[in-house]
């Protein structure tokens, strides 16, 4: 902290000058450049330069040394005889992860709005100690990725405590994460376990937001629990649970971190979803074809815009819907 | 007592019976707990065994040490084992050496007495304990040591320069009127939804042009720009009155010192917001760091760990200890300031 407060000080006096000479106009400068540059350097310039990759062959990664395509890496992942089978694709990984991740965008999101509901309703109750159990089930959200991903390793291997208890319960232990079935649910399974936390958090908000009185009129009128969920509590969060499905899609889609480090996208391609096809097409293969992993990352974004407006909607709608 | 039980016990309505919700409710409460917190404990457990006791099925819940015994005669503390010798009777020696599949065993009351006995009639003696070497190992011979000062680096250097930048930032954003500002806040609010995988590959050939590759500040430049800190502190900003800006500036203030000696000051609940979101994500980032950085001294922890765990022979027990390591600040973020992560969570939609 010191050298910041030390370089406020020494600026103080040269900005005054600066401010005297060059009025507010000049400070509003001062104050935009340094985030505006880095923002445009990292984020605006990538996002530009991505089209251009994604209309480029070879393996080079400097722009001027790749040759122009046009459209060919489109082709080349769309291509197809049948979009539901990857086998008859010629970018055969693509459509795997692809397919992977839309199974694993479908049960993952399931799994996790309806645990992080739960978790929420309950939590929203008159429960002793509710502060606690919050942060209980939020605990795991600030964790690495990398944490979660070797924790859950660590529980599922072979000699491990999830083994432990199918042992003690009679059964025979199994190799999880050598399992093509058992290596996708642990997937999702670690990933909502690692998130749904953050999640319950703004469910536990919106409820709280619900008027107690209309509870109260409820209660006056003896009106049975369930009709009290379906007509009073569903309706009113009905725009944060559409935020919090809409950001759930949004994250899974974009799965990476955890279920790498859990499963490296095994065993086979059982668990290599869109994020780990553009890092291992783009970086990390031996074949690595930087304008192919554009053009992937160009569709995957493409999709992400979209959910991305839905949730920017639907939110706005919350808002207006939380003033009211 | 009474006041701890009906503290539990409280609850909605139903004339003080209990409901059948209050009981799925708890049951859901404790299991959930169980599993939340499990895997951790479990981890921190195993963290300190040592690697015999980390291949053995089934495993002990708690971890435990071999006892050894110095015995007359030998230099370095022997095993102890419980023997069941031929006649049934059981004794406590200690093992001098393995052979095949007896051990050579001695009595450690009576050292000239040598006793060979087979494997299978011998079990360790052992009592709860930690093996500490696996946290003072990877510091001494591994690079651990250098990972972990990479990690605080590109922690604490990210974090403030993104307090700094974009505090400024949302300071002309919110406290000034010019052309263009609105502009600028639509691409702010835009880019909040492109993530780093959709960019990855022209990210990497900007900082390989601008020189960064391989170095710590080819992982910090990148995030410290965030669209979501300048989004939240200018959201703070606009809250503050104008009317303290005008009062400041009849008094001479210059406006660099508004924004350093008022606003930035009043703005410190949203800052501390930001600060805390900021060491958890800069701590926790992988995929950039794994793209960014390829010679292994300059790893930063996540990275570490991760190609340690790919390699061909997992060492576990240093492993484990090194994620508990690597847990621990988050952790204790999580305990000391979990109140400003849920309100910002809850109040911004941060993460």
């Amino acid at each position: 902290m010191l050298p910041f407060v030390l370089a406020a000080r020494v600026l103080e006096p040269v900005l005054a000058l600066w401010q005297r000479r060059t009025g507010h106009a000049g400070m509003i400068a001062v104050f935009l450049i340094p985030n505006m540059t880095i923002f445009g350097i990292f984020v605006i310039v990538p996002l530009v330069l991505n089209l251009l990759y994604s209309f480029t062959g070879g393996a080079e990664i400097l722009l001027e040394q790749r040759p122009w395509v046009g459209m060919q890496q489109y082709e080349r992942l769309l291509d197809c005889q049948n979009h539901l089978q990857p086998m008859t694709c010629r970018e055969d990984q693509f459509w795997r992860a692809v397919h992977n991740t839309a199974r694993f965008v479908l049960s993952q999101v399931a799994l996790m709005v309806t645990v992080s509901m739960i978790t929420a309703l309950i939590l929203n109750r008159r429960i002793a100690g509710r502060g606690l159990w919050r942060a209980v089930f939020f605990f795991p959200v600030l964790l690495s990725p990398v944490v979660v991903g070797l924790i859950w390793r660590w529980i599922l291997q072979r000699e491990g405590l999830l083994n432990l208890i199918v042992v003690r319960l009679g059964g025979d232990p199994v190799i999880w994460l050598n399992d093509r079935f058992w290596a996708f649910a642990a997937a999702v399974g670690v990933s909502t376990w690692a998130h749904m936390g953050f999640y319950t958090l703004i469910l536990l908000a919106g409820l709280q937001a619900i008027p107690r009185d209309l509870y109260e009129a409820a209660e006056m009128d003896a009106t049975p629990p369930s009709r009290v969920f379906w007509r009073i509590t569903l309706p009113l969060l009905g725009p944060n649970l559409a935020v919090v499905l809409v950001l759930a899609l949004i994250r899974a889609v974009q799965i990476f971190d955890e279920a790498y480090v859990l499963t490296g996208g095994g065993p086979g391609t059982a668990t290599m979803f869109m994020t780990q096809y553009i890092y291992e097409v783009g970086f990390a293969s031996f074949l690595r074809n930087p304008g192919l992993a554009a053009a992937a990352s160009i569709l995957m974004g493409g999709l992400l815009v979209v959910l991305t407006l839905i949730q920017l909607a639907l939110s706005r709608r919350a808002e207006r819907m939380r003033q009211r | 007592m009474t006041g701890l039980k009906t503290f539990i016990t409280r609850r909605r309505g139903h004339g003080g019976r209990w409901h059948w919700t209050d009981v799925a409710s708890w049951i859901w409460l404790i299991g959930g707990t169980i599993l939340m917190l499990g895997p951790a404990l479990w981890l921190l457990s195993s963290s300190f065994k040592d690697p015999a006791q980390l291949a053995e099925f089934p495993p002990t819940l708690l971890p435990y040490v071999q006892r050894v015994a110095e015995v007359e005669g030998f230099d370095t503390p022997l095993p102890l084992y419980t023997v069941t010798l031929p006649g049934g009777e059981t004794r406590i020696l200690a093992q001098i050496r393995r052979l095949g599949a007896n051990a050579q065993m001695v009595d450690p009351a009576d050292p000239a007495l040598r006793i060979s006995v087979p494997i299978s009639q011998r079990a360790p003696l052992r009592e709860i304990g930690l093996a500490t070497a696996n946290y003072t190992d990877p510091f001494l011979h591994f690079d651990f040591f250098t990972y972990l000062r990479n990690s605080v680096f590109v922690t604490v250097t990210a974090t403030l320069l993104t307090l700094l930048t974009n505090s400024m930032a949302a300071f002309a954003l919110s406290k000034y009127r010019f052309r263009g500002r609105d502009a600028v806040m639509l691409v702010i609010v835009g880019t909040l939804m492109v993530p780093l995988s959709v960019i990855l590959v022209p990210l990497y050939s900007v900082v390989s042009r601008v020189g960064l590759l391989d170095s710590l500040w080819g992982v910090i430049l990148p995030t410290i720009a965030t669209p979501t800190g300048v989004f939240l502190l200018r959201q703070y900003m606009l809250t503050i009155p104008d009317e303290l800006i005008e009062a400041a500036r009849m008094d001479h203030a210059s406006e660099w010192q508004i924004y350093w000696r008022i606003v930035l000051p009043l703005s410190a609940p949203a800052l501390a917001v930001l600060a805390i979101f900021s060491v958890v994500w800069r701590w926790n980032d992988f995929l950039w760091p794994l793209i960014v950085l390829t010679r292994r001294e300059l790893y930063t922890l996540q990275v570490g760990l991760n190609s340690y765990a790919g390699e061909l022979n997992v060492q576990w027990h240093y492993i484990l200890a090194m994620t508990v390591v690597t847990m621990i600040p988050v952790v204790l973020v999580f305990i000391l300031l979990q109140r400003f992560i849920t309100t910002g969570i809850a109040g911004a939609g941060l993460k």
